[in-house]
């Protein structure tokens, strides 16, 4: 796509500006979708999910439906109750060190994430208003430049050819900063909402499992239907048990997969930023140097 | 990949005198050029040797080939050799101060950033190329030299190096309450002999300013020079002064206006006709000045001026001229469709600052948001590249918001005073309709005053018929008076144009490329901030 990009000519129309806007949204979309699906090629249950298995390999439409009212209704429900329940579970403490500190660890991070994400789309939305401004004043430039009659007509539509070119550079830096920083934050905040709802549920278990136990405790004294007590307790007992154990092992995946995105999103952010600094320099050097020799 | 935007073919339809010249030539034209006097009021320059030799910049040797060179055209003519022998003498007397070229704007966060101030003397004319010309010009018109008009002078004085430097500076509030002002510290270096010192420095409140302006524009404008216009007032601005209000807003506004009247005193003294005048020097130089009360919008004055102006609005409608001459048409078209690029062109910049200045919160915001993440994180290398990320926002910050100032003081200040200065060039295209209109009407007089005497003729009333004929000859004077004015005018803004248009040029020229260089530096600092940052990201285990 970039190919065809430079093939346009440099005019400052709107077609080409609504261009390169989709072309920065559609590389941000990609992005997106592509981390979703590596991520879950590569769990070690999810990978091996149908469902999967025929997104990648079905090479006809698929025809998703999405939700109908009923069924958003349903989630919105759902989700009225989780947070409800999620508040009366979240009181309970944890044995285990690790959980707790997990926990503890996972609120904090999850409500700065939400800060630097929100943040961070501010600060790559007013580096854009910056690319546009330059736009503009390259347009008036240029007017200038083709109306006067003095000798700085040239220097003027010069200048003008320069915003033009640096608008564009300012308007990558600030798409790239959005894919590479602000992309990177809102994906761990999701990332970090669904750790905690991991721990949600792992919660709600125990707190099953432990009322399991009591019940086991009421039916053996009053010794009335001890043995469906029983086994509802050895049920929430597995139940526990195994999503404490996959769960330990989501959350060390979730911190290595979260050092190693952050790394890679700050090196090529840092990468970009420096590239395309150097380019602007470069720009402005040559402008300098022709507007100097002129004069 | 050919260019799409072609220059516009130059030269269709460039009056003469005003041709694309050298950096040396406008002296040899101007010298040969005129020989009457110029009309208004102020004393006439000292002599004009002691500009040429005030050329501090300029290396010596350039000199000396001066002399030597005059000592040989005139080696037939005694009494020439012997004047310009006494002009020399007279200018090497002179001991030439260096012009320091500071930069005079003291706001410490700009010092990285800018290059000194645009004043002529950092111009790059090369003594060589101002020798040459002047050269041809002696050879061609040596009587000349007696009759140095004041004009020839101010043409030396203006394109030479032109030794007079002001600096606003210190903005001091005086007095308390509604009753409180800022008083700003001028100072003047200078070498020329018009002033008493070398260097001095008084303290001006802005109504002093406002009234400057007023007596120059009153003295000139009607006869067709373009006074540069003082800075704006501002009633909101000046109110958070008198208030009290320390905040941020109030200190920009004290800058803003600071540099404005800066730019408004150099601009000033750059016309040569202006730096003449004796109210300029009084209030350059003199500790106490009467105050200028009919500044004030509200007073007597005031509402009289904004009647005038409203009265001048309904007679620019009214006046229909007859215009004999193409080329001042065409320059007020000109002005005019200039006038509406600058305009946008000033809106975009200023939308530019208050973007980046956003720009610049927004980045400060997120770096500290960036510096709560990195604490919260549990990877210690992580959370020390997150840290290290929040610091080099912290810095970019800093960077956009000194970029802002630039963008502000640099590019949409230098717009929003030729914005102003349109309007007065517009002004004094009014004037000249004026002038015009004036003249029409004397003829008109006189041509009902001719038929009331031929009518007094045929009644035969010999006494009133002397009276006829002596109100006829008043109008006949009245008419001849007014043709000339009408032809001075025309003449001063011809060449005022021409200056306006050599000065704008070089203005934006020296801004364009000053703000140019202040992004360069801009982007040179995020080249370091982002190489000192990434071994930090890659560092992340």
């Amino acid at each position: 796509m970039t190919t065809t990009l430079t093939e346009i000519k440099h005019l400052p129309t709107l077609a080409l500006l609504v261009c390169c806007e989709y072309l920065a949204i559609f590389k941000k979309t990609v992005a997106m979708h592509e981390v979703f699906l590596c991520r879950v090629a590569a769990h070690p249950i999810l990978r091996k999910d149908l469902n999967f298995h025929v997104f990648l390999e079905y090479n006809q439409d698929l025809s998703v439906r999405g939700k109908n009212k009923k069924e958003k209704l349903e989630d919105f429900f759902k989700n009225m109750v989780k947070s409800a329940d999620g508040v009366i579970v979240s009181g309970v403490k944890d044995v285990d060190d690790f959980f707790e500190h997990e926990r503890t660890f996972l609120v904090e991070y999850h409500n700065r994430v939400k800060d630097a994400s929100a943040k961070s789309d501010k600060m790559t939305r007013s580096h854009k208003n910056v690319a546009d401004d330059y736009n503009r004043i390259g347009s008036s430039l240029y007017a200038l430049g083709t109306q006067d009659s003095t000798d700085i007509c040239k220097f003027f539509l010069k200048v003008s050819e320069l915003f033009d070119k640096t608008r564009k550079i300012e308007a990558r830096v600030s798409a790239d900063e959005d894919l590479k920083l602000s992309d990177l934050l809102k994906y761990y905040l999701r990332e970090s909402q669904a750790a905690k709802d991991l721990l949600y549920r792992r919660s709600r278990s125990l707190v099953d499992y432990e009322n399991a136990n009591k019940a086991l405790d009421k039916a053996r004294a009053k010794n009335k239907d001890v043995l469906q007590a029983e086994t509802t307790q050895q049920i929430c007992c597995q139940k526990f048990e195994k999503i404490s154990e996959s769960a330990k092992q989501e959350l060390i995946d979730f911190k290595t997969r979260r050092v190693a995105a952050f790394r890679k999103n700050l090196v090529e952010l840092a990468e970009l930023e420096l590239k395309h600094a150097k380019g602007n320099l470069q720009l402005l050097q040559s402008c300098l140097a022709v507007l100097n020799g002129d004069t | 990949m050919a260019a799409e935007r072609e220059p516009p073919p130059l030269g269709e339809a460039r009056p003469a005198d005003f041709e694309e010249l050298e950096e040396g030539e406008d002296l040899f034209t101007s010298t040969v050029s005129t020989l009457e006097s110029s009309p208004s009021s102020p004393e006439p320059a000292s002599l004009p040797a002691e500009d040429l030799s005030t050329n501090s910049n300029g290396p010596k040797p350039a000199e000396i080939m001066l002399d030597d060179d005059r000592e040989d055209l005139f080696a037939e003519e005694p009494i020439l050799a012997q004047l310009v022998g006494m002009l020399n003498r007279r200018g090497r007397e002179q001991s030439s101060t260096e012009a320091t070229e500071e930069v005079s704007l003291d706001s410490p966060e700009r010092d990285p950033i800018l290059s000194p101030e645009p004043t002529p003397a950092i111009t790059p004319v090369t003594p060589t190329t101002l020798v040459a010309p002047r050269m041809e010009s002696k050879s061609v018109t040596a009587p000349v030299i007696f009759d140095r008009s004041r004009e020839e002078i101010e043409e030396e004085a203006n394109g030479d190096l032109f030794d007079i430097e002001i600096n606003v500076s210190d903005p001091e509030k005086v007095g308390d309450g509604m009753n409180a002002y800022m008083a700003y510290r001028v100072t003047t270096k200078t070498s020329l002999s018009m002033f008493h010192k070398n260097e001095f420095s008084v303290k001006r409140r802005f109504s002093d300013f406002l009234g400057l302006h007023s007596k120059l524009a009153t003295k000139y404008m009607h006869i067709g020079y373009i006074v540069p216009p003082a800075p704006e007032k501002s009633i909101v601005g000046m109110t958070k002064v008198k208030v009290g209000k320390e905040d941020s807003s109030s200190t920009e506004f004290v800058e803003k206006r600071r540099a404005a009247l800066e730019r408004y005193l150099q601009r000033t003294v750059k016309h040569p006709t202006l730096l003449q005048d004796p109210d300029l020097r009084q209030f350059l130089e003199s500790s106490e000045l009467p105050r200028a009360v009919n500044t004030q919008a509200l007073s007597g004055a005031g509402i009289l001026r904004m009647v005038n102006k409203a009265a001048d609005a309904v007679n620019k409608m009214t006046i229909k001229m007859n215009e004999s001459d193409a080329w001042f048409e065409e320059k007020q078209q000109q002005f005019e469709n200039l006038d509406q690029q600058l305009r946008k062109l000033h809106a975009s910049v200023e939308a530019l600052v208050c973007h980046r200045k956003e720009l610049s919160a927004n980045i400060a915001a997120f770096a500290k948001s960036a510096a709560m993440l990195g604490n919260s994180e549990d990877h210690t290398a992580l959370s020390r590249a997150l840290s290290q990320l929040a610091e080099v926002e912290e810095k970019i910050d800093q960077l956009h918001q000194e970029q802002a100032f630039a963008d502000f003081y640099v590019f949409a200040e230098l717009l929003g005073d030729y914005i102003r200065l349109i309007a007065a060039v517009k002004g004094v295209f009014d004037h000249r309709m004026k002038c015009w209109q004036k003249w029409q009407d004397a003829q008109v007089t006189l041509q009902k005053k001719r038929e009331a005497e031929a009518k007094l003729q045929l009644a035969n009333k010999p006494d009133k018929l002397q009276q006829a004929k002596d109100e006829i000859k008043e109008w006949e004077t009245k008419v001849q008076q007014g043709e000339k004015d009408f032809e001075q005018i025309s003449k001063t803004i011809r060449k005022e144009v021409g200056r306006f248009e050599k000065e704008r040029v070089k203005d934006f020229k020296t801004v364009i490329i000053e703000y140019l260089e202040s992004l360069v530096q801009t982007q040179q600092q995020l080249i370091k901030y982002w190489e000192a940052f990434l071994p930090e990201a890659k560092a992340i285990a």
